[in-house]
């Protein structure tokens, strides 16, 4: 790395390397950071960007390898000598404690001090960095955005030199997004450093200074963003050629096969979210997308789409013109729907029984796997045969647990034994959530074919990239409230992140 | 320090080798502790556990002595039949993460409820009689598990509280019964029943033995369970529900109608166990009818995997316990609380061992890495 | 009345103790369903040192230590090799039932003298609040006190603070560096040093004897105590002087003339239970607010 004379490096990582039984998650990688550098960890879902900064902030040691703090070589046994020496984290999934309080929060994170004390610090530095929050809210009561400040001001009030920040942008609006750039710019000029780990090229091109590119574990490239272009750096990231999703051209929509008309729900306890009439017409041959940040009803939508939890009225759900809206999901099955909820792990599936045993949880019915009561499990191996081949799902047996999957091979099963059922309406959550290239690109493809063969396919989905990919229309979501669904051609990122935001758009305005 | 580190799959050896070396580690503990009390070890051992499966041996090889040794092998399997189809029942009810620990209280009200069919029950051939008892038994066990499925289901209250208050309950309740309106009035004074009738009593088996028709109810029933377990939707429902509930309503299966399912299936098994094992040997309603049982059954499930017909297994290793429990307590004059400390054990490295199925242990040294 | 309050007070000892023990487990993430198991084991430990030692506050700490080492157990078993927590907790009670079945029997039928009673000069005899308050032994009073100090420690310290965040999510305490698993072994053997005291004073106090099974349910309640209480400790000072009330109704209901056989009146602590378990559980929201979002669930560190 050349760094230049007489500079010497705040952070590296040489040779770090960290094995899972024979699994390498990190082989061998270096990594070097400046002081004051924007800095970013590029890599898809899988390349081993978590782990690596994992091990950088002591949650995990590493298997070979060393890091050296300003030239010295150190250990990092904990998450608390990694804060002494002035590294702090921001993770991907909140490490925020719901029942507890702001300031219980941030203290957990400091040494031991005066709360007095502390809710003065909070006010400081929430000012100084446009960072506004109240100590004293219960932290389940915030957005995400807010607790994403929470965890924010927790690092930053242990004067770090070195902020990680582990893909904080996937559960932002583009305008939240804006907010916290120009709180790292105003960082990173007061000689704070910011390893920043995404998979978000524009976002990479528009913040950071230079890049560290990972893939599988063992790092293949260093680039400076502001040089290189989008498509450059995805290669890198992937490796091959980067599938072009193959849409064809734009037919006309038939009948409405997916009806949802004024769809009211209260919300689940202290902490779900309410649906507020909530309405949306899919029609065949088009694919709808459902944009929204995490948390503004997504969940609660699905289960009244699957039957999970039921609508007020039948008529309030159609599919085919049936009215579905108190059916429970046995019966909009065998009324031809098919559904992917968002977790694949105890809800699509179950990680402890096998992918035979998972095909007979949805298709037990409707497609005679259990019929009369007793399981042909022949009829279920026979489908579990048919999903693995159409979708090129990997896994070591011929029938093995479903736990032992990959994220991606899962993710490709799951939407697998729906898909093959040639249903008439499919209703998918998070498509590619955590799933590698390889597998996403199989799965929208096989979302667009479906749709191309006449179904209606309704997409919710946090990943605007995902939505614009693939979707004809797009509607957001927010508080429980949909907007009308669009067409992609006519929407950008700036207005879908306005409607994320809870804004509207000026046609919509009264 | 112990690592554990997660196996891809669950190993299917250490599944079928875990009770067996869960068993093994419980004999030596024992020996340990037997000998703390002053006891030879090996000898106190071979009472316990291995006299009795070697007097069923002589009774298998010498068929001319057969009459001389087969008194303890038939009681081993008197004491092995409550306990096979009340740990059948809460094998079906844990796999749904049901855990109803309150089958003694339900097998209790089996005994009430077999007792009042016995006791004010119509005179006539067994034919009739003995279904109308078992029928009654069964009923009173579900109708006390009805309680808890229906305080868990209605008003999300915690099954294994509830099902264990009403134990207590059960236990009030019949002791009232005995000492109050059922007290036998040729009983002097002893808080009994009426003995029961003739066509009450269950038919023995085997001539000499106390080994009774329950037998084969409960072979019956055990198989019946593992198949509906392994081949039936149904059983898959339950499976699905216990491990995630979440999964289980994207299938379109009732979490409700499941708990309902497994707590009176589970309840009405205690309570049919509790009016056999009244009827076949003791013959009247007195206050301490063994309702232990339904705690130890938790054993037994847990031994046979959780499996039906595994709990057959379990049910005979722990009677073995049992009757190996009276021996000692004759020969070597060891107090009865011994073999449920050989229980408590039992279930403690059943559950330890169950680690291995899923994990692997490694053993580092202490510096690696924080606490 | 009086001497019904009185008893009221001694009654509602054990249930404080292994009811405020549980807490702190619990409220850790920690469910530990041992404590009848527990319970007894102090019991009887604490019996067996006072009839030979005559030594009453080495019976106290014996009962405690004996509590702690059943926890500990426990602790292995569940915490450390990921074993189910709800089928360990009962392992526990059934290890616990023989165990003190075993020490015990030497014991049954032989009686102790009761504990000593602290007595202030006036205040305790002459009104009867103050017979009602004032004249019980040290462990009544030390029951509120560490009924306080729990309370105290919970919502005030950074301990106490570091616990709560366990209990409410384990991979983000773990993720900041909290030690997951010691603070659970600590809160869970506390949990059963106090279960330890709460046996000790039965088989001390309440009534100085020892009979097989003597707490009679008491654990268990005490498990329902935090469910009652939503886990905040002053719910459960009072819970356990209502259950005590309860437990007392049917020594006195002959007394006092009611017409109810005993046996239903011993049926009472049990069936006022259930109730409280309905009345505090059908309401979803309070229950999912309060109840420590992690409880029962195995935590293993990634490495």
């Amino acid at each position: 790395m050349d760094t230049p004379a007489g500079q010497t490096a705040l952070f590296e990582a040489r040779d770090v390397s960290k094995l899972f039984g024979t699994f390498a998650a990190n082989d061998k990688v270096s990594l070097v950071v400046q002081r004051g550098e924007k800095h970013a960890l590029l890599g898809e879902n899988g390349a081993g960007k978590s782990t690596l900064v994992k091990m950088m902030y002591g949650v995990m040691q590493p298997t070979s390898g060393q890091f050296f703090w300003r030239s010295q070589q150190v250990t990092i046994p904990k998450p608390a000598a990694a804060r002494e020496m002035g590294i702090g984290m921001v993770f991907q999934h909140f490490s925020v404690f719901d029942a507890l309080n702001v300031a219980e929060n941030i203290a957990l994170a400091l040494p031991p001090q005066s709360m007095r004390g502390l809710s003065d610090s909070i006010a400081e530095v929430s000012e100084a960095y446009g960072l506004a929050i109240d100590p004293e809210r219960a932290v389940h009561t915030l957005s995400v955005g807010e607790k994403q400040r929470v965890e924010i001001i927790r690092c930053l009030l242990q004067s770090p030199q070195l902020l990680i920040m582990d893909e904080p942008t996937s559960v932002l609006t583009p305008q939240e997004t804006q907010i916290l750039f120009s709180t790292l710019n105003k960082l990173a000029e007061d000689g704070c450093a910011i390893l920043y780990i995404s998979h978000k090229l524009e976002e990479v091109k528009t913040l950071c200074d230079t890049a560290t590119i990972l893939r599988h574990g063992k790092l293949v490239a260093h680039c400076d963003p502001g040089k290189s272009s989008a498509r450059e750096m995805a290669e890198l990231m992937v490796g091959d050629n980067i599938a072009n999703l193959a849409r064809n051209g734009a037919t006309q929509p038939g009948d409405a096969r997916l009806e949802i008309t004024d769809l009211t729900l209260p919300a689940d306890g202290d902490f779900g979210t309410a649906l507020d009439r909530i309405s949306l017409k899919v029609h065949a041959g088009e694919i709808v997308g459902i944009a929204g940040i995490a948390g503004e009803g997504q969940p609660e939508l699905m289960d009244a789409l699957t039957g999970e939890r039921l609508a007020g009225t039948p008529a309030t759900i159609r599919m085919d013109g049936a009215p579905l809206g108190r059916a429970g999901p046995t019966d909009r099955r065998a009324a031809g729907a098919a559904f992917v909820p968002e977790e694949r792990n105890g809800h699509a599936a179950i990680s402890d029984l096998t992918l035979s045993e998972n095909v007979i949880l949805a298709h037990h019915t409707a497609e005679g796997v259990a019929g009369g009561g007793w399981i042909d499990f022949g009829k279920a191996a026979d489908w579990t045969r048919r999903i693995r081949e159409a979708f090129d799902v990997r896994a070591g047996d011929e029938n093995p647990a479903a736990g032992s999957l990959s994220g991606g091979n899962l993710q490709k099963f799951v939407v697998g034994r729906e898909i093959l059922r040639k249903p008439g309406v499919l209703i998918v959550s998070q498509p590619t959530w955590g799933v590698d290239a390889g597998a996403a690109a199989v799965i929208r493809q096989a979302l667009i074919d479906l749709a191309w063969d006449g179904a209606a396919v309704l997409v919710i989905s946090q990943d605007l990239e995902e939505v614009f990919a693939i979707c004809d229309r797009i509607a957001v979501i927010y508080h429980g409230t949909l907007s009308s669904a669009k067409p992609a051609a006519e929407m950008t990122a700036e207005t879908v992140g306005l409607l994320m935001a809870g804004g509207t758009l000026a046609e919509d305005a009264a | 320090m112990i690592l554990l580190e997660p196996r891809e799959q669950p190993s299917r050896l250490l599944a079928v080798l875990s009770p067996v070396v869960a068993i093994a580690l419980m004999l030596f503990a024992g020996a340990i502790m037997l000998a703390a009390m002053g006891q030879p070890p090996l000898q106190a051992l071979y009472v316990y556990f291995f006299q009795p499966v070697h007097e069923l041996w002589f009774y298998l090889v010498r068929p001319e002595e057969r009459a001389m040794w087969i008194y303890t092998p038939s009681e081993v399997l008197v004491k092995a039949i409550p306990l096979a189809l009340i740990g059948a029942g809460l094998t079906i009810c844990f796999r749904a993460n049901v855990w109803n620990i309150g089958a003694a209280g339900q097998y209790t009200l089996g005994a009430i409820f077999g007792g009042a069919a016995a006791l004010y029950g119509p005179e006539g051939s067994p034919w009739l009689t003995l279904p109308l008892y078992l029928a009654a038994g069964a009923f009173g066990g579900l109708l006390w598990a009805a309680i808890p499925a229906l305080l868990r289901t209605r008003f999300n209250a915690n099954e294994i509280l509830v099902s264990l208050m009403l134990t207590y309950v059960a236990t009030l309740l019949l002791d009232w019964l005995v000492r109050g309106p059922w007290k036998s009035p040729t009983s002097f004074g002893f808080p009994v029943s009426a003995d029961f009738t003739d066509s009450y009593l269950l038919p023995v088996l085997v001539q000499g033995t106390r080994l009774h028709l329950g037998l084969i109810l409960a072979i019956v029933i055990a198989v019946a369970l593992a198949l509906m377990m392994a081949r039936t939707l149904r059983g898959f429902r339950v499976r699905v529900i216990g491990a995630a509930p979440r999964a289980g309503a994207f299938a379109g299966f009732s979490q409700s109608g499941t708990i309902w399912f497994v707590l009176l299936l589970s309840g009405g098994l205690a309570g049919l166990a509790g009016a056999i094992e009244v009827s076949a040997t003791i013959g009247k309603l007195q206050p301490e009818i063994s309702a232990s049982y339904g705690f130890t059954a938790i054993i037994v499930a847990f031994l046979g995997r959780l499996n039906p017909a595994g709990a057959l297994l379990g049910a005979l290793i722990l009677a073995i316990s049992y009757i190996g429990g009276e021996n000692a307590q004759i020969l070597l004059k060891l107090p009865k609380n011994v073999t449920g400390i050989f229980q408590g054990m039992l279930l403690f490295f059943l559950l330890a061992c169950d680690t291995l199925i899923r994990y692997r242990i490694r053993w580092t040294s202490a510096s690696a890495g924080a606490a | 009345m009086e001497p019904f309050l009185i008893s009221m007070m001694i009654a509602a000892t054990p249930f404080l103790f292994a009811g405020m023990g549980e807490l702190v487990a619990e409220r850790s993430g920690v469910l530990n369903l041992g404590v009848e198991g527990m319970m007894l084991m102090g019991a009887v430990a604490a019996f067996a040192v006072s009839w030979s030692t005559g030594n009453s506050t080495l019976a106290i700490l014996t009962g405690a230590f004996a509590g702690g080492l059943m926890a500990l157990i426990f602790c292995v078993i569940a915490l450390s090799l990921l074993a189910n927590q709800a089928a360990t907790g009962l392992a526990l009670t059934i290890f616990g039932v023989g165990a003190s079945g075993l020490i015990g029997q030497n014991f049954v039928g032989e009686a102790l003298e009761p504990l000593q009673k602290l007595t202030i000069p006036v205040m305790s005899d002459s009104t009867m609040l103050g017979r009602v308050l004032f004249a019980h032994d040290g462990m009544v009073y030390l029951a509120l006190v560490m009924a306080a100090a729990v309370a105290w420690f919970l919502s005030l310290s950074r301990a106490g603070l570091e616990l709560r965040a366990v209990g409410d999510s384990h991979t983000s305490a773990h993720a900041l560096g909290l030690p997951v698993i010691r603070i659970r072994y600590a809160a869970t053997i506390f949990g059963g040093a106090m279960a330890g005291l709460g046996g000790a004073y039965l088989s001390l106090a309440y009534t100085p004897l020892w009979g097989e099974n003597m707490t009679n349910g008491r654990g268990w309640i005490a498990l329902a105590l935090e469910v009652f209480a939503t886990w905040r400790p002053w719910r459960l000072v009072a819970g356990a002087y209502l259950f005590a009330t309860v437990t007392q109704l049917q020594f006195y209901g002959q007394n006092w003339g009611w017409p109810i056989p005993a046996q239903f009146l011993a049926m009472a602590p049990y069936l006022a239970t259930v109730v409280a378990l309905v009345i505090i559980s059908r309401d979803i929201g309070l229950t999912k607010a309060n109840a420590p979002a992690c409880i029962g669930q195995p935590f293993r560190a990634e490495r």
